[in-house]
């Protein structure tokens, strides 16, 4: 069974499916990614830290108010991350060497092999064939698995209804536009295409394209092209990646090769998860009621560092 | 996009004007051009371009080799050493709208050359501030030359419709 089988596997008939697949067999070869996937390069040395995108992803994800105003450039004092109220933040990094600033957006990188869906128990992960991984807020428990397994930090949870803590991310707008062959509300608005949108394939030409045209501009280098098996958004950037919060110790290989065994437990934990889960989350938030809101900020504070 | 032809720059443009490729052909020299008329978040904003003739004096520094003059670009030199001047020159004339529809995306897909043409708005945005940073002159903050419409500022939470409760101190997480 090839690796893609696997997933379709994973997608299909539930993670269950899986089971008879030789763990060699993971960690080996490569997925690349549907043919006609899509994909985002980021080319972080055209962002000037407008933070349109921020705004028009509250907006098209009905997103509940900011703190602050979208034109506001105080947040960049502080380093954030992705919230249930924010699926992509722009981040100022200083480059140092006398060189100006970088900025840098961040959201779901929606991998090629996502650590989110084969850590997720219950199957509330897609990896659409578009590219885009999303999920069923119905069918998530609120566990928090999928935030642990993610290389890069990214889900988070609204805690908004007490009974059912659900997964918030960036989704690719899925359902609003990338289903229809639109680029995100992110790529539309960018004033300085630092997002360019196309075929995944296509991007990674066009990358390398640009670091060879104007070799002065750019390391040479695309994040995500390879990372943890490849990952539908991609960087290229004027400084390592680890200047502008880019992890360079996450590896090639897929989080699916780590979490193997851990998929041994999925036939068990699929049949008594939910029941168990529903007590659980009973017990805690029946014990938590006044405590609801000041866990839910400690949860921020965890994430800024 | 109107463009309107006047002649009030002066002594100084008309010579300089005269001395640009396309005046001969009676090619018509905008000296202003307004941008964002149909737009939706910002008021119509006014190009001084004849202020940036004037400036800038070099046409290839932002028509690449449309214009018939010396690119300086190395990437465009390799073809484009003695382009002569296109029919089209003006930015609208070759950079889309949209440069990410189903069949641009398929178009660009066939090309070899130009693949990676940005679109109108952020050809724009890449020239005018990426050249405004290296002379260390004129606008770059978005502001400095969008104006918003009211829709502008519901988008931005800016203006009125900044938000009302203020958070702690140097808190931008939370609630
Ligand atoms: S970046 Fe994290 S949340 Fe997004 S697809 Fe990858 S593992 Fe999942
Ligand atoms: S809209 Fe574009 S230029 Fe502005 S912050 Fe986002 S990525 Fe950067």
């Amino acid at each position: 069974m090839k690796r893609r089988d696997f997933l379709k596997g994973c997608l299909i008939s539930g993670a269950a499916a899986s089971l008879g697949v030789p763990s060699k067999s993971l960690a080996v070869g490569s997925f690349e990614g549907y043919p006609d996937a899509m994909g985002i390069l980021v080319d972080t040395t055209r962002c000037v830290g407008c933070r349109s995108c921020e705004a028009a992803c509250n907006k098209e994800q009905k997103l509940p108010e900011p703190d602050v105003p979208f034109d506001d450039l105080s947040v960049f004092e502080e380093k954030r991350r992705t919230t249930e109220k924010a699926y992509t933040v722009v981040n100022r990094y200083e480059a140092g060497d006398g060189k100006d600033p970088q900025f840098r957006k961040m959201q779901c990188n929606h991998c090629n092999e996502p650590g989110c869906l084969t850590s997720c128990f219950v199957n509330a992960y897609t990896k659409t064939r578009e590219g885009a991984v999303i999920y069923d807020s119905k069918i998530c428990v609120g566990c928090r698995t999928c935030m642990v397994a993610c290389p890069f930090n990214i889900p988070a949870y609204s805690y908004s209804s007490a009974f059912n803590p659900v997964v918030k991310k960036c989704i690719f707008c899925y359902h609003t536009r990338l289903k229809y062959g639109k680029p995100p509300a992110c790529v539309e608005i960018c004033p300085r295409e630092v997002l360019t949108f196309g075929l995944r394939s296509d991007l990674i030409k066009i990358a390398h394209e640009r670091i060879r045209e104007t070799p002065d501009r750019y390391i040479d280098h695309l994040y995500g092209e390879k990372e943890l098996g490849g990952t539908s958004w991609m960087y290229l950037a004027a400084v390592p990646p680890e200047k502008i919060g880019l992890d360079e110790t996450v590896g090639n290989e897929p989080i699916i090769s780590n979490v193997k065994e851990f998929l041994g437990m999925v036939p068990m934990v699929l049949t008594i998860w939910p029941a168990l889960f529903t007590g659980f989350h009973l017990l805690a938030t029946r014990n938590k009621d006044h405590g609801a809101d000041h866990h839910t900020h400690s949860e921020q504070e965890d994430g800024k560092k | 996009m109107q463009t309107k032809r006047f002649w009030l720059a002066g002594m100084m443009a008309t010579v300089l004007l005269a001395t640009v490729p396309g005046t001969g052909r009676g090619i018509t020299i905008p000296d202003t051009v307004t941008l964002h008329s149909q737009s939706k978040l910002y008021e119509p904003f006014v190009f001084p371009h004849a202020k940036h003739i004037l400036i800038v004096k070099e046409c290839s520094n932002c028509h690449h080799h449309t214009t018939g003059t010396l690119v300086q670009d190395p990437n465009c030199i390799r073809c484009h050493r003695n382009s002569s001047e296109t029919a089209v020159v003006s930015c609208k004339g070759c950079h889309l709208p949209d440069a990410f529809t189903a069949t641009a995306i398929k178009e660009k897909n066939k090309k070899i050359y130009h693949r990676d043409m940005p679109s109108l708005k952020a050809a724009m945005h890449q020239s005018c501030i990426d050249c405004h940073n290296k002379m260390k002159q004129g606008p770059v903050g978005c502001q400095d030359c969008h104006v918003y419409t009211k829709e502008g500022a519901a988008f931005y939470n800016s203006g009125e419709f900044a938000p009302k409760k203020k958070p702690a101190k140097g808190s931008h997480g939370g609630h």
